[in-house]
């Protein structure tokens, strides 16, 4: 049997990007294994965890709960897709300034979520930044310093912004 | 840029990699690689009849099906039982893929290799196993009545039993003593399975060179080395002929040091067969029902004490559920049982304990490794004691520590390392007062008062532990300088998120007077280092660690000698800064340490400016002494390695205060204080996050997570929907002091520190939310629905 493959043209990262893939292809695997954008991790495949947080059109989706040919003509982000001109993103040097990683593998889907987030709320409250990462799994940090991290994003944002 | 680094808050090193994406975990590597899935068994126990594939091998794509039938030699034979103890009288192992029986859900019972993951998948769903289904065994109860067995040959399911007895003043027993005693209780506790979760599952990827005759295996492993010597030995092929890497690893906890894997050994084999890349990612439901677990235990526990709350006699039976098979031999029961009496000395100390096996996934170490499981037995004594006396829950514990000037301790008993558990140094008086006075212990009733005033209902809870870190054989380290004044330092053991790369580096900038920036580390990849243990037992700081100082030691005293010659001057007045030899307090009388790496080999082919520069140094050498001279070696490198005496023990006590709903019988935890004594911090930030990430672990096994299994031996909760890891808005704030006890033991004055967060959580939890309730709290973890059950009993 062979299955019916499709043809998907995903902008990620600003670069047109093509694929044929299988109808059940996920949007994981197929950034990962198509694409070759390894950054973005699997870990649960059942969009728990939210370390394949990929921003969608600019929105966070779990790229592991997500079929590949329905990402078709839209725009993807990914973790390789967070520096600015060659210099880390204010989350990203927030993330290791504050030590907000360890292993490191549900790191990416951290990283999309608060760029996301510190998009659309600049300044968050304690609260709000609680809010905004407790949908993604880590088992390395306690979270303590990942809270950390996303006020000092703020901070570093705020400050390019000047 | 300064080059004493140890002890500073240095950034980690491996950062920048992992935030832009640019790490290489398991499944980033081997593009193209076929994909290995595993058909596992759906039982709990069952006799395998018939294996018909005869609808996968039309599957597109398909390339292999491999039964146990089809494993040849030593790949046939069951695993290895890595830990043999005298004890261990019926250890049983797995074979890579089952024969015969099926004793746990989740088994491997046929391997399947195809072009992608999911063909693979879609194969292993065409498979037809037809199973006789046998009578599972679930549960510690269950298997000690011992009427249905897991293995045919082992009567009562009893794989180990093994007794301790520390005799106390005048030889008296501990049940002497409990008989004797003006105060005695006896109480049963028990706390269930959780398991470590790291959030990549196990994974391997092997590659045969055909035209070398060689394999290179990447496995998401603790112990590369020890994977490498599986391999060689289950394929037959010489040891030096298969290299093992350990890349980027996502996490592992304890699970990755249990090897091989069943996968870890077929995964080479079939790449070798096949003469293609093969690899296999673990997904999560795999992970739950095929990788270990942890904690499950039953204790009765006796004790004998004295008007003040001092231990006179304790006995302890514990029954420790060990699953389907033993790999790890009994590790965790012994580390139970050893370590149960924390930072106290009590007068007779009695401990039996029966492993027993389940048909359920097998146990081995997960952080903590048994001494979360000895610390609550521990804890809820000192707390029934204080609770029985009317006394202060602190107070007792103080009239049982240890005192600072009783070092070295001897515990008279035998250690996970077959040594005599003697602690090294620690000052728990001391860790006491800065915990007490960090969560505000004294002053606890009146926020009692204030917040009962309100309709709230709170509660303190406190809990010691003294964990042996840093357990032998043996690391080495190896530290090479090249021409270009660069530091190469590898060491054999693994990294899975430690900041290995940072803190090792750190040691030898700091050894060799070198700027951070000039030295990078390799860790778990054997072709840089070939003898190693392995990442866990909270060993890799101290064992590693002092390694790679010592040869840093030895690299530095041959640079010395070697610009002591070109410099004309006597080596013991040369220091090295910022990668300059130079006479102490002339800095003008220098050489690059770059330049000593040129003249530390004969041959100097003028590759760079440094070999150039090198020639205004050279000397001409005798004509009557080799080049190299006897007992010498080309190169400005050096391999030491650091075999401790006994383990060195790290301490700490933790308090929390939480909340309990007295509608919802929510528990949330609204304070968590952690005094915490690893010796020498060589990095306190990465020292905390180690804490935090123990602490948030310890929350989920306290209030959150365990491993739900049914009559029938289905795990009823295998995925992340229902097994509840915690998330940011379950882990409470963590506020830590330190407090810095050198060991005696290692040059470096450090102990171990990667577990020690998780270990006194479940201990401290049932303490606060018994303190909050006044409910005597005999079972962890514990939900809402747990309390509010306990309620209605009361």
């Amino acid at each position: 049997m062979n299955e019916t493959r499709h043809h998907v043209t995903l902008t990620v990262n600003g670069v047109v990007r093509e694929a044929t893939v299988p109808g059940r292809r996920l949007l994981s695997d197929c950034l990962r294994h198509d694409l070759g954008l390894t950054g973005t991790h699997v870990g649960c495949e059942h969009g728990v965890c939210g370390a394949c947080t990929v921003l969608l059109d600019g929105e966070p989706v779990r790229s592991c709960l997500t079929f590949a040919v329905t990402a078709d003509g839209h725009e993807i982000t990914t973790v390789e897709g967070l520096a600015r001109d060659g210099g880390l993103s204010p989350v990203q040097r927030a993330f290791t300034e504050r030590h907000a990683l360890q292993c490191g593998f549900c790191t990416p889907g951290f990283l999309c979520t608060v760029t996301a987030f510190l998009r659309d709320n600049p300044v968050p409250t304690e609260e709000e930044a609680l809010e905004a990462v407790a949908g993604n799994l880590c088992r390395c940090t306690g979270y303590q310093n990942i809270l950390k991290a996303v006020h000092r994003a703020a901070e570093l944002q705020a400050e390019e912004g000047r | 840029m300064t080059t004493k680094l140890f002890g500073e808050p240095v950034r980690r090193r491996e950062d920048d990699r992992l935030i832009t994406g640019r790490g290489r975990y398991l499944d980033d590597l081997g593009e193209g690689a076929l994909a290995a899935a595993f058909v596992r068994s759906p039982h709990a126990h069952a006799r395998i009849l018939d294996i018909d594939v005869s609808d996968a091998i039309d599957v597109e794509g398909l390339v292999a099906i491999y039964t146990w039938e089809d494993l040849p030699g030593a790949l046939a034979e069951p695993l290895p039982l890595l830990i043999p103890h005298p004890a261990l009288t019926h250890g049983r192992t797995a074979y890579p893929l089952a024969r015969e029986i099926v004793r746990h859900v989740g088994e491997p019972v046929v391997m399947v290799v195809a072009r992608d993951r999911y063909l693979a998948e879609d194969a292993c769903a065409l498979i037809r196993v037809d199973y006789e289904i046998l009578k599972p065994v679930v549960g510690i109860e269950e298997a000690v009545r011992g009427v249905h067995l897991v293995h045919e040959d082992v009567p009562g399911n009893v794989g180990a039993h093994l007794v301790q007895e520390v005799a106390g003043p005048g030889g008296v027993t501990a049940r002497e003593a409990i008989d004797a005693a003006p105060h005695t209780l006896e109480f049963r506790l028990d706390i269930e399975r959780s398991a470590c979760t790291p959030l990549e599952g196990k994974g391997v990827y092997a590659r045969w060179d055909a035209d070398d005759e060689s394999l290179r295996v990447y496995s998401s492993t603790q112990t590369s080395t020890s994977v490498r010597m599986a391999i060689a030995a289950k394929l037959g092929l010489p040891l030096p002929k298969v290299e093992v890497i350990a890349p980027d690893v996502g996490g592992g906890f304890g699970v990755k040091i249990v090897h091989p894997w069943p996968e870890e050994v077929l995964v080479p084999w079939a790449a070798r067969l096949l003469g293609r890349e093969v690899k296999w990612t673990e997904d999560r439901r795999e992970h739950f029902v095929s990788s270990s677990h942890e904690r499950g235990q039953v204790q009765h526990v006796r004790a004998g004490f004295d008007d003040e709350g001092r231990v006179l006699g304790l006995d302890v039976e514990i029954l420790h559920d060990h699953g389907a098979y033993t790999p790890y031999g009994i590790i965790v029961p012994i580390i139970t049982s050893t370590q149960l009496l924390g930072p106290y000395k009590v007068g007779a100390y009695r401990v039996e304990f029966s492993s027993i096996y389940t048909n359920t996934v097998q146990v081995t170490p997960y952080r903590g490794a048994g001494r979360p499981q000895g610390v609550y037995c521990m804890e809820r004594t000192m707390d029934r004691i204080a609770a029985h006396l009317g006394r202060d829950r602190t107070e007792v514990r103080a009239a049982n520590f240890i005192q600072p000037d009783e070092f070295p301790y001897d515990q008279g008993l035998t250690f996970q390392d077959g040594r005599p558990l003697i602690y090294d140094s620690g000052d728990y008086p001391e860790a006491l007062r800065l915990l007490k006075e960090l969560i505000g212990w004294d002053s606890f009733p009146e926020e009692r008062a204030r917040a009962a005033a309100e309709g709230r209902r709170i509660g303190i809870g406190v809990g010691c532990y003294v964990e042996g870190t840093g357990v032998g054989p043996y690391e080495g380290g190896h530290v090479q300088v090249t021409s270009d004044g660069r530091v190469h330092v590898s060491t054999g053991l693994t990294s899975q998120g430690q900041g290995h790369e940072t803190v090792f580096a750190q040691i030898a900038a700091t050894e060799l007077g070198v700027p951070i920036e000039k030295v990078s580390v390799v860790t778990g990849d054997t072709r840089r280092f070939g003898y190693a243990v392995g990442t866990f037992a909270s060993r890799a700081a101290v064992m590693s660690g002092n390694a790679i100082a010592l040869a840093c030691r030895k690299v530095r005293e041959k640079a010395l000698r070697i610009a002591a010659e070109a410099l004309e001057a006597d080596p013991r007045d040369l220091e090295i800064t910022d990668g300059m030899v130079h006479v102490a307090g002339v800095p003008s009388a220098s050489i690059p340490l770059a330049t000593v790496a040129v003249l530390s080999n004969p041959l100097r082919y003028a590759f760079d400016e440094e070999a150039r520069r090198a020639t205004q140094f050279a000397a001409s050498g005798s004509d009557d002494r080799p080049p190299v001279a006897e007992g010498e070696e080309p190169g400005l490198e050096g391999r030491d390695y650091y075999s401790p005496i006994r383990s060195t023990f790290a301490a700490g006590m933790h308090a929390a205060i939480v909340e309990t709903d007295p509608d919802t019988a929510e528990i949330r935890i609204l304070r968590y204080a952690v005094v915490h004594d690893c010796g020498r911090l060589i990095n306190p930030m990465i020292v905390e996050g180690q804490i935090h990430g123990g602490v948030a672990q310890g929350v989920g096994g306290a209030l959150y997570e365990k491993m739900a299994y049914d009559e029938h031996g289905q795990l009823l909760n295998a995925s992340f929907m229902d097994f509840l890891m915690p998330y940011a808005t379950e882990v409470p704030h963590i506020e830590t002091a330190h407090l810095e006890t050198p060991s005696p033991l290692n040059p470096l004055g450090i102990k171990g520190a990667g577990e020690a967060g998780v270990i006194p959580v479940s201990a401290v939890i049932a303490s606060a939310v018994e303190d909050a309730e006044g409910i005597t709290i005999t079972r962890m973890p514990i939900s809402p629905s747990d309390l509010y059950a306990l309620r209605q009993d009361r």
